[in-house]
Formats: structure tokens, C-alpha cells, sequence
């Protein structure tokens, strides 16, 4: 559709709005960009002063470490063929051998697959095939961007992240789970209610989800770290300190997620028409059965939506882990902070760089993956009010 | 719905709720009128040593710990009333200081220096929120069509990353001879020193909060344009209002609602700034309020945590997020009432 005459911007609006929107992404991106670019180099050049050094990294490069033009180009193609595969023939393969019909089953094993392809040509299979080559070719072999993994393997296998990561994993996937469970029967039940209790229920649920959390944490720290002794007259002496467990974490993290949770689900919920649980009432079901059998299977954008909050709140996390874990069960946000306090060479450095951006990581996937319903997620509880 | 069907649906999220978000409120305003304290005792004992002739003895007083049979440390819980909160706000230095327009003399009290950065934080940083969100949303809903989706991908990164590690990356562009610490310097031709000054870390902070809150603001906002009505945007444009006009008198009306609701969503969080503290490591100059109980939370070096004091400042926070909201609330309630929702 064209536009109207009057309504088009003039050219010296268009180009400053264009030049805006170009200093935006720059400034948006640049910080992430730049801990990436210096997490692969070695000290002296990840901290020179310098921002050429810091990209094409002399000093590593004088290391033996960094990719030449072949590496490069080859790496690039690679790269292409890998996106290429993954927007153009995975769904297709996963829609025919989805096992029991069950999509997001496939999903997660196409995804666990296509990683390990990943991670085996880039890590596995390149290297050593590039090595031979750079060789052969002699000047067109040698290196002119400096990079090293050593970061990565000193922080995740010698400093143990990998512990920090799959404790992360247990909270994230822990608060997930129950917060949507509890909080699509909650959101379900305040949608169709229409009362003012329901209505009461939000508001609460609103000043609850103002509350600064460490006004929580004061409260949960000395029942936790006490509650053996305070729960053994109920529980005797199965009684569990609570302090530095996960499951409590888990439950901490719930609850505070709940209000946002009920909320954004309440929205979803009110956009499934009424009229499909009412219909489901009429052949009989209850109203358990309708919210499972009905209204379920129609909410899955929703529920998807919900829980990457979800996730992101209890990946993201740092006051409530801090405080409430133990050494041992750390996750991966209160240990980096603890790196990065402990930084006393340029060595811990990077390596605490290399550590935030192994933690970014999974956040930049599950942007490229989710795009659409992050957006629909931060406008849904907008728009609806 | 009948009441009990919707009681059993709500039930497990409520019981969650007052369970780890209504209880710990109840035992945070207790536990901010108590201290426990381990208990100690003076005991008089006399030492002996060998010494030639006779024993050589001294009888001296000194402190312990009271045990009890379980060889455990035996700790009282005594009721102080607003002692703790006495603590925390030093009301007569308070005062004393405020007496002298010693603007210095109160900001070494750390409530108050907490509440000041909080405050000024939270308030700066809300235009600044606002603003961007809708410079960006308008400047992309003109943008072509076919890059849109990659300036949302771009734009939602700040957003998403964990904030601590957000503040961490931009801190480590100015750290040292960091590459933006090089071009200021090469810039003024003045040796520069962005994170040792109170007034440039502040505005660093800002700035941060601004990059990670932006995005939100925009998506919202943009959202809110995709809605606008065109019919609208048509007879003002007939009525000769200009490119400005219509945004002041049809676009911003639209979406005011919106606004209100990203203006509500800022002041929550940013008034629980706590991430940038620890990320810029802004201890020593600047501190917030939920970083201030955080701290009183943390074991000190005897490995003792100041639950007391810190249970009085959660609740000093907690007035303070109240007496901003209550406004809102109340605007709430009375749509409520005239039957908006």
C-alpha cells in the first residue's frame, strides 16, 4: 500500500531517523559484541587500549593462536550450511519424525542433536583439518585474527563453571516447571472469574510483585537457616536445613515469579473465547477436564511465552541465589560475580569475561529461537491492561 | 465459575504466595524489633602455673560464650522496639547534621546515602526510559518493513542479558585503559578516571539502566503504534496538523495507557537497583537500598549476619516503594470501580 503524500517523512527526517536507529543498534550491541571479541584473546590484547589490538589481537597471534583466510572463509561457509540447515530442513525433519506426534519432544532431541553436530565439526573436526592445511599453504596459512579457547577450557574445566551451569539448570528448569504448573491453574481460575476477589487477587499480586526481594530474603534467611531445628517437632528427624538447597531456591524463586505469572497468563487466557470451555461444560466435562482437554491445547503460545520469563528470572537472578545457596549449589550468576571479585590478574579477568559470556550465550539462542513470543510476552500484560 | 472451583484453581498459588512472600513479610516486621544475640557470661578463673616454691596464681575475669549441655552456644532473643531502626537511620546525627546543612554529614550515613542514590536513580532514570523507548518505536515503525524484525533482535539483547553481566560489559569498556577510557582521554587529552569519580559512576550507572530498560519501553511502545488508528492520523492530517502535532494530540493520547504502564513496571524494578552496584562495584561511592540490606544480610568477617538491622531496612524499603505506588494504586482502583476492567 502506498503512502499518502502528506503522511511520508522528509528526507532530512528519514536520514535522522535512519542515523538513530543505526547509533541504537551500535550501542545496544557494542558492549555484548565487545566481551565476546576480547573472551577469545589473550590478556594483553583483550585489555590494550587500543580497540584494533583488541580485535585482531597481536599478541595472540604471535602465540601460534588465530585463524587465517582459509580458516576463516571455511568456517563462514560452515556456518551458512549449519543456519541454513536449521531454519530450512530441521523443522521439516522434526515435524515427520516427531515421536507420538509429540513436537516438543522432537524439538528438544533435534536441538540436543544439532548442538552436538555443532560443538563435534566446529571443536572436533575442524582444528586438526585446518591445522594440516594452514600448513600446506605456507603464507596464506598464517594466522591474522588472534584466538585462543584457553579461557573457555580454564574457566569451564579447570575452575568447575560446569558445576555453576548444571546447578542453574536444576533451579531454571525447577522453577519453570512448577510456575507454570501453579500458575496456569491460577491465571486459568482468575480469567473466567470475574470477581472481586479475583480482581483483589491481582492487585495483591501486583503490590507483591513491587516488593524489593531482599526484603524476602531478610525473611526467609534465619527460618532457613534454622528450619531443622524448627521443623523437627513436625517432621522429626527428617526436618531439612533448608538453607543452600536447591528445591528451597526453587520455591523462593516461584513465588516470586507468581504475580508476573498469574498476570501475564491471565491475559492469555482471556483471549481463548469462553464460549470453547463452556462448550466442553455442555458435553459434560468438569471444569478441571475443560481447562486440561480445551483450553490447554490452545494455549501453548502462551504457556511458551510465560515460561521463557520464567526462565530468564530464575537464570538471571542474583540476590535470592546469592544468599540463599551454599558454595556447593552455586549457580552460575553469584559464582561470576564471585570471579570477578576475585580478579586480581588480567588472566582472572578474561577469564571471568570468557565466564559472562558463556552465561550470554544461551540468552542470544534463545533470542534468535523465541523473538516472536518474547515480543508477544512483553505486550501482553501491556496491552490488556 | 462457582466460588469453590475457583478457589481450588487459585489455591496452590496462593498458598506459594503467602507462604514465601506474606510470611517472611510478617517475620521480617518481627525479627525488625528483636535481636537475637549469643549470650555471654563474665567468669572469674583463677590460673595457675608451676613456678618454684609455690604456684604462682592470677585470678582473671574474662568473657565467653554461655554453652549449653549440647556444647552449643546459647543465643536470646530480646524485644528492642525501634532500636534497630535507630541503628540504621542515626536519628540525632541525622538531625545534628541536617541542623548544620552538613549535606556531607548525612550522606556518611549509609541509609540515607542509599536512599539518595535510589531515589535520584529511579526518578532520572524514568524519562529517560520513556523517551528512548518512544524515539526508538517511532524511528522503527518508519523504518522499511524487511529490517525490522533484526533492529527487534538487536534491541531485545540488552534487555535480555542478566543484568549483572550487562552492567559488568559496559564497566569493562571504561575499566583501566579500557578502549572508551583510551578515546575520552585521547578526546579531553586529560588523564581520565571514569569509575573512580562518584558523579561519572552514577551516570554510568544510569546509562546502564537506561540500555537494559530501553528495549522494553520500545517493544511496548511499538507495539501500541501497530494500533494507532489510521482514520485518526488521516483528518488531522487534513486539518493541517503537522508531523509533531499529531504525534502530541493523536499518537501519545493512544498510547498514554501504555506509557502508564511502562512508567509502573521502571519504578518497581528500578527502585530495587541493586545489579549495578555489584557490577560497576560501586560500594565504596554509591550504594542502593536493596543492596544496603543485601550487605547487612551478607556474613561480616566473625561470620555474623546482622538480621536484626537488616529486617528494619527491608522495611524501610518497603514504605518507601509503598508510598510510591499508592498513587497509582489508587488510580487503579478507581477504574476498577467505574468498571474498566
Amino acid at each position: 500500500m502506498a503512502v499518502a503524500r502528506a503522511m511520508r517523512m522528509s528526507p532530512q527526517l528519514r536520514l535522522a531517523s535512519g542515523a538513530f536507529i543505526l547509533v541504537w543498534c551500535v550501542i545496544a550491541a557494542f558492549p555484548i559484541f565487545w566481551i565476546a571479541v576480547m573472551s577469545f584473546k589473550a590478556p594483553i590484547d583483550a585489555f590494550a587500549s587500543n580497540p584494533l589490538h583488541v580485535i585482531f589481537g597481536p599478541v595472540t597471534r604471535m602465540g601460534g593462536k588465530g585463524l587465517s583466510v582459509p580458516d576463516i572463509l571455511i568456517g563462514l561457509a560452515l556456518l551458512w550450511v549449519f543456519i541454513r540447515f536449521a531454519t530450512r530442513r530441521l523443522p521439516v525433519l522434526v515435524r515427520r519424525y516427531s515421536p507420538f506426534g509429540n513436537i516438543l519432544v522432537g524439538w528438544l532431541a533435534a536441538a540436543l542433536f544439532y548442538f552436538a553436530a555443532f560443538v563435534l565439526v566446529f571443536f572436533g573436526l575442524l582444528p586438526p583439518v585446518m591445522g594440516a592445511l594452514n600448513g600446506l599453504l605456507g603464507t596464506l596459512g598464517e594466522p591474522i585474527i588472534g584466538l585462543t579457547l584457553e579461557h573457555y577450557i580454564s574457566i569451564w574445566i579447570e575452575d568447575g563453571f560446569h558445576r555453576n551451569f548444571l546447578n542453574s539448570m536444576i533451579v531454571t528448569t525447577g522453577v519453570v516447571a512448577v510456575s507454570l504448573t501453579v500458575g496456569t491453574l491460577a491465571g486459568y481460575g482468575i480469567a473466567r472469574s470475574g470477581s472481586h476477589l479475583a480482581f483483589w487477587i491481582l492487585i495483591i499480586a501486583l503490590v507483591f510483585r513491587a516488593l524489593p526481594h531482599s526484603v524476602l530474603v531478610a525473611g526467609y534467611l534465619p527460618v532457613f537457616i534454622n528450619s531443622a531445628e524448627i521443623l523437627r517437632p513436625i517432621l522429626g528427624e527428617l526436618a531439612p536445613t533448608l538453607y543452600g538447597k536447591p528445591f528451597a531456591v526453587i520455591a523462593v524463586l516461584v513465588a516470586i515469579n507468581q504475580p508476573f505469572t498469574i498476570w501475564m497468563l491471565r491475559s492469555f487466557f482471556q483471549n481463548i473465547p469462553q464460549d470453547l470451555d463452556e462448550a466442553a461444560r455442555v458435553d459434560g466435562c468438569t471444569h478441571f477436564q475443560a481447562f486440561r482437554w480445551v483450553i490447554m491445547p490452545v494455549m501453548w503460545p502462551g504457556v511458551i511465552t510465560t515460561g521463557l520469563f520464567s526462565f530468564l528470572l530464575a537464570y538471571n537472578d542474583l540476590l535470592v541465589t546469592s544468599l540463599l545457596l551454599d558454595a556447593q549449589n552455586q549457580t552460575m550468576v553469584p559464582a561470576i560475580a564471585g570471579f570477578f571479585n576475585r580478579e586480581t590478574t588480567t588472566t582472572d579477568q578474561v577469564e571471568a569475561v570468557a565466564a559472562a559470556v558463556s552465561i550470554t550465550a544461551p540468552l542470544f539462542l534463545l533470542i534468535m529461537v523465541f523473538q516472536r513470543q518474547i515480543v508477544s510476552g512483553l505486550t501482553a500484560g501491556a496491552v490488556k491492561g | 465459575m462457582k466460588f469453590r472451583v475457583f478457589a481450588a484453581f487459585v489455591a496452590p498459588s496462593l498458598l506459594l504466595m503467602l507462604l514465601f512472600i506474606a510470611a517472611p513479610l510478617v517475620s521480617v516486621l518481627w525479627q525488625s524489633f528483636h535481636v537475637t544475640q549469643v549470650e555471654f557470661e563474665t567468669v572469674e578463673t583463677e590460673v595457675c602455673t608451676p613456678g618454684f616454691i609455690t604456684q604462682t596464681c592470677q585470678t582473671e575475669t574474662r568473657t565467653r560464650p554461655v554453652l549449653d549441655e549440647d556444647g552449643k552456644m546459647v543465643s536470646t532473643t530480646s524485644f528492642v522496639g525501634l532500636g534497630s531502626y535507630r541503628k540504621l537511620l542515626e536519628p540525632d546525627r541525622f538531625v545534628r547534621a541536617l541542623g548544620d546543612l552538613n549535606w556531607r554529614g548525612v550522606m556518611v550515613i549509609d541509609f540515607w546515602k542509599a536512599l539518595r542514590f535510589t531515589l535520584a536513580f529511579t526518578l532520572f532514570t524514568l524519562p529517560l526510559v520513556v523517551g528512548m523507548g518512544l524515539l526508538i518505536a517511532l524511528a522503527v515503525n518508519s523504518a522499511a518493513k524487511s529490517i525490522r524484525g533484526q533492529i527487534i533482535f538487536v534491541s531485545l539483547l540488552p534487555f535480555i542479558i542478566t543484568p549483572v553481566i550487562g552492567a559488568i560489559s559496559i564497566r569493562w569498556l571504561f575499566v583501566g585503559d579500557g578502549i572508551l577510557t583510551a578515546l575520552l582521554e585521547w578526546i579531553l587529552e586529560t588523564d581520565i578516571a571514569v569509575l573512580a569519580n562518584p558523579w561519572s559512576l552514577e551516570f554510568l550507572m544510569m546509562f546502564y539502566r537506561v540500555w537494559h530498560v530501553a528495549p522494553f519501553a520500545f517493544v511496548v511502545f511499538y507495539a501500541g503504534l501497530q494500533t494507532v488508528n489510521n482514520d485518526a492520523i488521516e483528518s488531522a492530517v487534513i486539518d493541517g496538523a503537522s508531523r509533531f502535532e499529531r504525534l502530541r494530540y493523536v499518537v501519545i493520547p493512544h498510547i498514554m495507557p501504555l506509557i502508564v504502564f511502562v512508567a509502573l513496571i521502571h519504578l518497581m524494578d528500578a527502585y530495587r537497583a541493586f545489579e549495578e552496584i555489584i557490577g560497576f562495584s560501586s560500594q565504596a561511592h554509591l550504594i542502593s537500598l536493596q543492596w544496603l540490606t543485601y550487605d547487612l544480610l551478607t556474613p561480616d568477617d566473625s561470620g555474623n549476619r546482622a538480621i536484626s538491622r537488616a529486617s528494619a531496612s527491608a522495611m524501610l524499603t518497603m514504605i518507601g516503594i509503598v508510598v510510591i505506588l499508592v498513587p497509582l494504586l489508587g488510580k487503579t482502583w478507581r477504574d476498577h470501580k467505574a468498571g474498566s476492567i
